[in-house]
C-alpha cells in the first residue's frame, strides 16, 4: 500500500526519538510568559464587563489612582485616541460580513460579560488586582441574547445597534443537481445536532509583557500565543507601532488549542500602555477571567440532510449552520465554520451538495477556532447522520459506510475539493482487528438479551479530513487576509552545526525534534547537531505559525526544501573542490563522493564560511531559506472506535475502550506522532462527554471556573489502542499529512455514536452532547413514555 | 487568584484561638485552609483576621475511646483514610476519606474544616451523621458536645459561634456491620452530585437497624429516617428507596437538576443498601 | 516555634518573618498574609518551575511537595507553611541527574507543551512515595488532581509506571 518517500531511506525519520524539547520543561528550566520579569517591571489588571449588555455610563478611575502602588488607570474612552484599527479579524468571508469595531476596551457599551471597561497599571500584581475593584462604573443594563437562533429571530435585542440585525453573514456552497437528488431519493434522513459551546483550557492561562525601548521607540512583546508573525502584523496595525520597530515573542507556551491562534485586547492594550509609561507591562491572565475573556469554540446549530438510495448509497447533502461568533469578531471567528465547509459529506463519494452557514452575534464570549475548528463539527454532522441512514434502512453502519468510501485517488469530492490519497478500508479493517467486533457485538447482544442495567454501545467514525491550510490562491478566494505558505531558514555554522530557523510556532507539539529530524537527516548530519529556533520575529522573521494541522504540512515541507538547496550549493562547492562534474557527485547521508574522493557537509560548511575555494562568483557561506506554498490540501483519514458502558438507571456513560486507526501519511517521529493523536482523541472525547461552557439567560458564564467546567482526568480516561496505515501524500516531497487535529475530528462523532448505539433498544435516537448522566436519563424517561 | 488582604495570627493552642479569635470583628479560622482559601482567592470572602489553629498539634489524633474513635479536628483526610483504628472501626469513614478531592487536597484538608466548612457536596458531613457522630466544640464558655445532625444548620452554616473552635469528632465504633458509601461524581476530582451512605446491622435475615444518610440532597446532610424504617428486611430494599426522599430539597445545578438528584438518590440508596447488606 | 503575629498598621500591610526551607536551602522571608505559597516560590525565591494553572485548586499545575508530600502550593499561604520543608521540581533532579520520575516522563512521552508537567511529576513522586506498586487504576486515581489538556493522560499513566518499574 505504502510507496516509499524519498525520506524514508534514512535513519533519523521515521524513528522514535526522544524529544529535545523535554529536558528544560522536565526541570522547571522552560521559560513561560509569567515565568519572566524585567526591571522596572509593572502589572496590568483589566477591569471587566459583569453585565451581559450594558450602557457604559460612566467610568471614575480616581479611586484606583488613590490606591497604593497604582502607576496609571483608565478608562476605554481614554484610550480611544491609541487605536489606529480595530482589533483584528482576518477572515470576512462574504462582501457583506458585518465586522464591529472592536476597541481593546468598550466605549459606550459592553457586550458581553468579561468585555474590557477599564485597566489600571500598578507596582505589583496584588495591587493591581486591590485598585481594579476601585474603578467606578456606572452600568444601565440592556436587553441581552445569548441563543443563536434567537438572535436572528425579529425583535432580538441588537448586540450591534448599527447593523439592525445580529446576522454576521450567511455563505454557501453548492455543488450538483441537490434539489433532484432529493426528490428522487429512495429515502431521506434529516438531522438536527447541536455543538455545545466549548472552552479550550490550555492550562497556561495566556499572559504578555511588552518592553519599551523609548529612545528608539522599538517594543518587544512576549506573548503566550501561537502566532507571533500575525500578531507583529496586525498589532502594528492596531496601534500604529511601525511594524519594523516591533518584536514579538512566544516563549515557551503552554498549549493553545485555537485559543491562543488570535491577538488579544490585552496584547494590544499592554503595547500602548508600554509606549505610553514607558515601563514594562506586565499582564496575566487568571483562569476563571480567562473564562471570559479568552475565545471559546465550537456552538453550532447543525442542520444535516441526506438523500440515498434504498441500498444506502448516498446521493446528496445538505448542511446548514447556525453558528454563535459571540459579541466580535476575533482572528478567525468568521471563517471558522468554513474551514468544515468541503467536509459535510466525509469520506463518502457524494454526487450532490449544499453547504450554507450563518455566523450570528449574541452577547457572549466571542468564539473562534477550537482544536479541529470546522472539521469535527462536520465530521460529527455526517457521522452521526451516516449511522442515523443505517437504522432507517435498518443495515449495519459499517456496510453503508464500504458502500460509499471514496476509493479512487485522487479523488474529488462532492464540494469541488481533490483529496490526495487514501484507502479506507485499510483502516476500518485495522480498526475491526483491534476492537475484535465480532466479540464485542456478542457482548451486546448477550446484555441486550439479559436487560442489564448497563448496557454496551459501539460507535463508528471513518472520518476523512483536510490539513495544511491552505494553498494560498484558496484562501484568497474563500477571503482570508493572508497566505497559506510557510518559510524556513536552514544554516550551517562554521564548525559544522546547523540552525533551522522556522516560521510555525509550537506550542507542545514538537516542531524542534520534528524538524531535527527531517534537517539531520536530509544533510546527513547528527540530530544532536540540529538547533532549531522558532518563535521570534526577530530571529525568524518570515513565518505564518501554528494551527490547523500546517506545521509539519507546510513549515515542515519548507525546511525540507530549504535542505535541498543547502545540498545544491554544497554540490556546486564539492565539484569545483573534487573538480569533478556536479552529475558526477554521489550524495548519500551528507557525503559528496565522486573522482575517488568525499567532502561532507559539514567539511563543506567551513570551505563556504572560510571562501577560500569556492567557484567564481559563488557568495560565501552555506545558508538557504525555503518559502513553502502548499499545492494542495492534505487529507488526513480513519477509522475511530469507542466502546460505551451505559447505566441505564443513572445515565452514567462510561468509555470502556477506544480504537483509532489514522492515516496521517508518512511520519517522521511515530512517538509524537501517538502522542498527538491521544491528545487529540482526549479533548473529542471530552467534548462528547463532559465538557459543556453554560450561559444563564443574563449572559452569566455558569461553568465560569475549573471547579464546574468538566475538563477530564486521568481517572475519567480510558487506554486508547492505536494502529496506523500510511497513503503517503504524494503533494509534497515528505508524503505527510498532518496529525495534530485527527483525534479530535474523529472521536466525538465515535464517543457519541456509541452511546446512541447503547440506547437505540430503548428508543433514544436523538441525544445532544454532552452526553451527560441527566441528559442520557432524560433520553430515556422520553423515549418510556 | 490574589486574596485580599488579611491580617494573620498563629494559634499555639486552643485557648489561644478562641482568645485570638475575640480579638476582632471578622475573624475566622483557618484549619487545612482547603475549604477557606479557595474562597480567600476569589475575594468571595474578606476576612479581617486569620487565626491558623494549622500548628495545634495536639489537635490531629486519632484515639480509641471506648466504644468511640476520637478524632481531633485538624487530623487530615488523608490521614483519616489511612489510620487503622478508623480502618478497623470506622470503615465507612476512612473510605469515604479517599473519596475526597484528590491526593493533594486530602493531604492538607482536614476533618474538622470540612465539617465546620459545611457544604451541603461535601462527603464528611453526611457519612458523620450516618455514623452518628458527636462535634466537640472549644468556646470562651468551654467546651461543648453537639451531634452531627444538629451542627449542620444550612449551607455552609453551622451552630459554631464566632469564638468557637472544632476540636474533635467522636465517632461511634460500628461493629459487626454491613455499610456501603456510594458518591456520585462526574469526574473523580468533583463534589459529590449526590452521596448515599448506608450502614445496617442485620441478623438472620433480617434488619435490625440500618442508618442512612445523604449527601447534597438538601441544604443540610439528610438523615433518611423513613427510609430506615421502611428497612426491616433485605427485601424491603426497593421500599426503602423509595422512602429515601422524604425531608430532601436538592439544589439544581451544572451537575445536576434537582428531578434529577431525587432520581439519582433513589437508584444510590438502593444500591448502597444493596451493597451493605451483602457485604 | 516561632510565634507569628502579622497585623495590619494603618494603611500599611500586614508582613511577618517566616523560614521556609525550599529544596534543601533555609528561607528567611518577609511576608504579605495573604501571599500564596505559589507565588513564595515563583516570585520571591524565583522558583518558577511551579506553574499556575487555575485559580480554584482543580488543574494542580502548581503540586509541590510538603514534608514530602503533594500540595496544591496555590491553595496554601506562605506563611503557613513556616518551619516547613518544600520541594519543587527544581529540586528534583540531583547533580545534574534527573529524578528516575523526570527520566519516565521523557522516555514515555509523558509532556507535550509541559505546562502542566512539574505538577505531575511532583504528584507522581508522591504517589510512588506512598505506593511504590500502584495499578494502572491507582496511578489515575492518584493523578485526578491535575489536569493536563495535551497528553489524554495515556503516557503520562506509562511514565508512572515506568518509573514505579513496570514494563511498560
Amino acid at each position: 500500500m505504502a510507496t516509499i518517500t524519498e525520506l524514508e531511506v534514512g535513519r533519523v525519520v521515521g524513528a522514535p526519538l526522544d524529544r529535545k524539547e523535554d529536558a528544560a520543561l522536565l526541570t522547571g528550566q522552560a521559560k513561560f510568559v509569567d515565568d519572566m520579569s524585567l526591571p522596572g517591571m509593572v502589572w496590568m489588571a483589566v477591569v471587566r464587563s459583569p453585565y451581559a449588555h450594558a450602557r457604559i455610563a460612566m467610568v471614575n478611575v480616581d479611586g484606583a489612582l488613590a490606591h497604593r502602588g497604582v502607576i496609571a488607570a483608565f478608562s476605554g474612552d481614554e484610550l480611544a485616541d491609541e487605536w489606529q484599527a480595530s482589533l483584528p479579524c482576518a477572515w470576512l468571508p462574504t462582501e457583506d460580513t458585518a465586522q464591529p469595531n472592536h476597541r481593546p476596551l468598550a466605549v459606550d457599551e459592553a457586550r458581553y460579560v468579561g468585555d474590557g471597561v477599564a485597566v489600571v497599571i500598578a507596582e505589583s500584581r496584588s495591587e493591581a488586582r486591590d485598585a481594579a475593584e476601585l474603578v467606578q462604573i456606572d452600568y444601565d443594563p440592556l436587553p441581552t441574547v445569548i441563543d443563536a437562533e434567537k438572535a436572528l429571530e425579529d425583535g432580538s435585542p441588537l448586540v450591534h445597534e448599527e447593523f439592525g440585525t445580529n446576522r454576521c453573514y450567511t455563505w454557501n456552497l453548492a455543488t450538483g443537481e441537490v434539489d433532484e437528488e432529493f426528490a428522487k431519493a429512495d429515502v431521506t434522513v434529516k438531522e438536527r445536532y447541536r455543538q455545545q459551546r466549548l472552552i479550550p483550557n490550555a492550562i497556561e492561562p495566556r499572559g504578555v509583557i511588552v518592553q519599551p525601548f523609548p529612545a528608539t521607540g522599538e517594543l518587544t512583546m512576549w506573548s503566550s500565543t501561537q502566532v507571533p508573525h500575525i500578531a507583529r502584523v496586525t498589532l502594528s496595525m492596531v496601534t500604529g507601532v511601525p511594524e519594523a520597530k516591533l518584536r514579538v515573542v512566544a516563549p515557551a507556551v503552554g498549549g493553545g488549542f485555537g485559543s491562543k491562534l488570535n491577538v488579544y485586547a490585552e496584547e494590544a492594550l499592554a503595547l500602548v500602555l508600554a509606549r505610553r509609561l514607558g515601563r514594562p507591562i506586565k499582564w496575566i491572565e487568571q483562569r476563571s477571567e480567562g473564562y471570559q475573556s479568552t475565545t471559546h469554540g465550537r456552538d453550532q446549530i447543525q442542520e444535516i440532510e441526506l438523500a440515498a438510495t434504498s441500498e444506502g448509497k448516498i446521493r446528496a447533502v445538505r448542511a446548514k449552520l447556525t453558528v454563535n461568533f459571540g459579541a466580535y469578531l476575533q482572528l478567525v471567528t468568521a471563517g471558522t465554520p468554513l474551514l468544515g465547509a468541503w467536509l459535510y459529506s466525509g469520506a463518502y463519494d457524494v454526487a450532490a451538495y449544499d453547504f450554507e452557514c450563518t455566523g450570528v452575534f449574541t452577547n457572549t464570549t466571542p468564539t473562534d477556532a477550537y482544536r479541529g475548528a470546522g472539521r469535527p463539527e462536520a465530521t460529527y454532522a455526517i457521522e452521526r447522520a451516516v449511522d442515523a441512514l443505517a437504522r432507517k434502512l435498518g443495515k449495519d453502519p459499517l456496510e453503508i459506510r464500504r458502500l460509499n468510501f471514496l476509493r479512487e485517488f485522487p479523488a474529488t469530492i462532492a464540494s469541488g475539493l481533490t483529496v490526495d490519497s487514501g484507502d479506507y478500508d485499510a483502516h476500518l479493517d485495522a480498526a475491526l482487528e483491534i476492537l475484535d467486533h465480532d466479540d464485542i457485538r456478542r457482548q451486546q447482544s448477550e446484555r441486550r438479551e439479559r436487560g442489564d442495567t448497563k448496557q454496551v454501545g459501539i460507535g463508528f467514525s471513518t472520518y476523512l479530513e483536510m490539513c495544511g491550510l491552505a494553498p494560498s490562491r484558496v484562501l484568497g478566494a474563500i477571503r482570508y487576509g493572508a497566505g497559506g505558505w510557510d518559510a524556513a531558514t536552514i544554516r550551517f555554522l562554521p564548525t559544522g552545526t546547523v540552525q533551522v530557523l522556522i516560521g510555525t510556532s509550537p506550542h507542545g507539539q514538537s516542531h524542534v525534534t520534528t524538524f531535527s529530524q527531517i534537517v539531520a537527516e536530509r544533510l546527513g548530519i547528527p540530530y544532536d547537531d540540529v538547533e532549531v529556533l522558532h518563535g521570534d520575529t526577530a530571529v525568524a522573521p518570515l513565518g505564518m505559525d501554528t494551527y490547523g494541522s500546517r506545521s509539519l504540512t507546510v513549515g515542515g515541507v519548507a525546511a525540507y526544501h530549504a535542505a535541498e538547496r543547502i545540498i545544491d550549493k554544497a554540490r556546486k562547492i564539492a565539484a569545483h573542490q573534487l573538480e569533478v562534474g556536479e552529475d558526477e557527485l554521489e550524495y548519500e547521508n551528507g557525503t559528496f563522493s565522486g573522482n575517488g574522493n568525499s567532502l561532507t557537509t559539514k567539511e563543506l560548511a567551513l570551505q563556504a564560511w572560510t571562501a577560500h575555494n569556492l567557484p567564481d562568483g559563488m557568495e560565501p557561506g552555506l545558508e538557504a531559506s525555503f518559502v513553502y506554498d502548499p499545492p494542495n490540501f492534505s487529507w488526513p483519514s480513519g477509522t475511530h472506535i469507542a466502546v460505551v458502558e451505559v447505566d441505564t438507571e443513572t445515565g452514567d456513560v462510561d468509555l470502556i475502550r477506544y480504537v483509532a486507526v489514522d492515516d496521517v501519511g508518512s511520519v517522521i517521529n511515530p512517538r509524537v506522532v501517538e502522542g498527538q493523536i491521544h491528545g487529540g482523541v482526549a479533548q473529542g472525547i471530552a467534548q462528547a462527554l463532559w465538557e459543556e461552557a453554560v450561559y444563564d439567560e443574563d449572559g452569566n458564564l455558569v461553568t465560569g471556573s475549573m471547579m464546574n467546567y468538566m475538563v477530564p482526568s486521568a481517572a475519567e480516561l480510558p487506554s486508547y489502542e492505536l494502529g496506523r496505515t500510511e497513503t503517503p501524500s504524494p503533494t509534497n516531497p515528505l508524503g505527510v499529512k498532518g496529525v495534530g487535529e485527527t483525534g479530535t475530528i474523529a472521536s466525538t462523532a465515535a464517543v457519541m455514536n456509541a452511546v446512541v448505539d447503547a440506547l437505540v433498544p430503548f428508543g433514544v435516537t436523538d441525544l445532544d452532547m454532552p452526553a451527560t448522566p441527566e441528559r442520557v436519563w432524560r433520553a430515556l424517561e422520553e423515549a418510556r413514555t | 487568584m490574589i486574596p485580599a488582604p488579611f491580617d494573620y495570627e498563629v494559634a499555639e493552642s486552643v485557648e489561644h484561638a478562641v482568645e485570638l479569635l475575640g480579638s476582632r470583628e471578622d475573624a475566622k479560622v483557618l484549619a487545612g485552609g482547603h475549604s477557606l482559601i479557595p474562597l480567600l482567592r476569589l475575594r468571595f470572602t474578606r476576612p479581617a483576621l486569620l487565626v491558623d489553629i494549622g500548628r495545634i498539634d495536639e489537635l490531629r489524633y486519632v484515639r480509641d475511646a471506648g466504644d468511640k474513635l476520637a478524632i481531633g479536628g485538624m487530623t487530615r483526610h488523608h490521614n483519616v483514610q489511612h489510620d487503622p483504628l478508623v480502618q478497623e472501626h470506622c470503615p465507612v469513614l476512612s473510605y469515604a476519606a479517599g473519596l475526597i478531592g484528590d491526593p493533594q487536597v486530602r493531604h492538607r484538608g482536614t476533618i474538622g474544616g470540612s465539617l465546620a466548612h459545611a457544604d451541603p457536596a461535601a462527603d464528611f458531613p453526611a457519612v458523620l451523621t450516618a455514623l452518628e457522630a458527636e462535634v466537640v466544640i472549644r468556646g470562651p464558655e468551654g467546651e461543648r458536645t453537639v451531634p452531627v445532625g444538629e451542627f449542620v444548620t444550612g449551607v455552609f452554616d453551622t451552630v459554631l459561634r464566632p469564638q468557637d473552635v472544632l476540636t474533635e469528632i467522636r465517632v461511634p465504633k460500628l461493629g459487626p456491620t454491613g455499610w456501603s458509601y456510594l458518591k456520585f461524581t462526574r469526574r473523580a476530582q468533583d463534589w459529590a452530585t449526590v452521596g448515599v451512605t448506608a450502614i445496617v446491622r442485620r441478623s438472620n435475615g433480617t434488619v435490625d437497624s440500618a442508618a442512612i444518610a445523604l449527601t447534597n440532597m438538601a441544604p443540610k446532610p439528610v438523615r433518611a429516617k423513613a427510609a430506615e424504617q421502611a428497612l426491616t428486611t433485605p427485601n424491603d430494599i426497593e421500599a426503602a428507596a423509595e422512602a429515601s426522599l422524604e425531608g430532601t430539597d436538592p439544589p439544581s445545578d451544572t451537575q445536576g437538576s434537582a428531578d434529577y438528584r431525587r432520581h439519582l438518590a433513589r437508584v444510590l440508596v438502593r444500591r448502597a443498601l444493596g451493597e451493605a447488606i451483602s457485604s | 516555634m516561632l510565634a507569628l503575629s502579622f497585623s495590619l498598621c494603618r494603611k500599611e500591610l500586614a508582613v511577618g518573618q517566616v523560614s521556609i526551607t525550599v529544596n534543601g536551602a533555609e528561607h528567611i522571608l518577609e511576608l504579605e498574609p495573604r501571599e500564596l505559597l505559589v507565588y513564595v516560590l515563583r516570585e520571591r525565591l524565583g522558583l518558577t518551575g511551579t506553574n499556575v494553572g487555575c485559580d480554584t485548586s482543580s488543574c494542580g499545575a502548581c503540586t509541590v511537595l510538603l514534608d514530602g508530600e503533594s500540595v496544591k502550593s496555590c491553595t496554601l499561604l506562605g506563611v503557613q507553611v513556616d518551619g516547613h520543608e518544600i520541594t519543587t521540581i527544581e529540586g528534583l533532579a540531583t547533580n545534574g541527574t534527573m529524578h528516575p520520575v523526570q527520566e519516565a516522563f521523557h522516555e514515555q512521552h509523558g509532556l507535550q507543551c509541559g505546562y502542566c508537567t512539574p505538577g505531575f511529576i511532583m504528584a507522581a513522586v508522591s504517589l510512588l512515595d506512598e505506593t511504590p506498586n500502584p495499578s494502572e487504576e491507582e496511578i489515575r486515581h492518584a493523578l485526578e488532581g491535575n489536569l493536563c489538556r495535551c497528553t489524554g493522560y495515556q503516557n503520562i499513566v506509562r511514565a508512572v509506571q515506568a518509573a514505579a518499574g513496570v514494563e511498560v
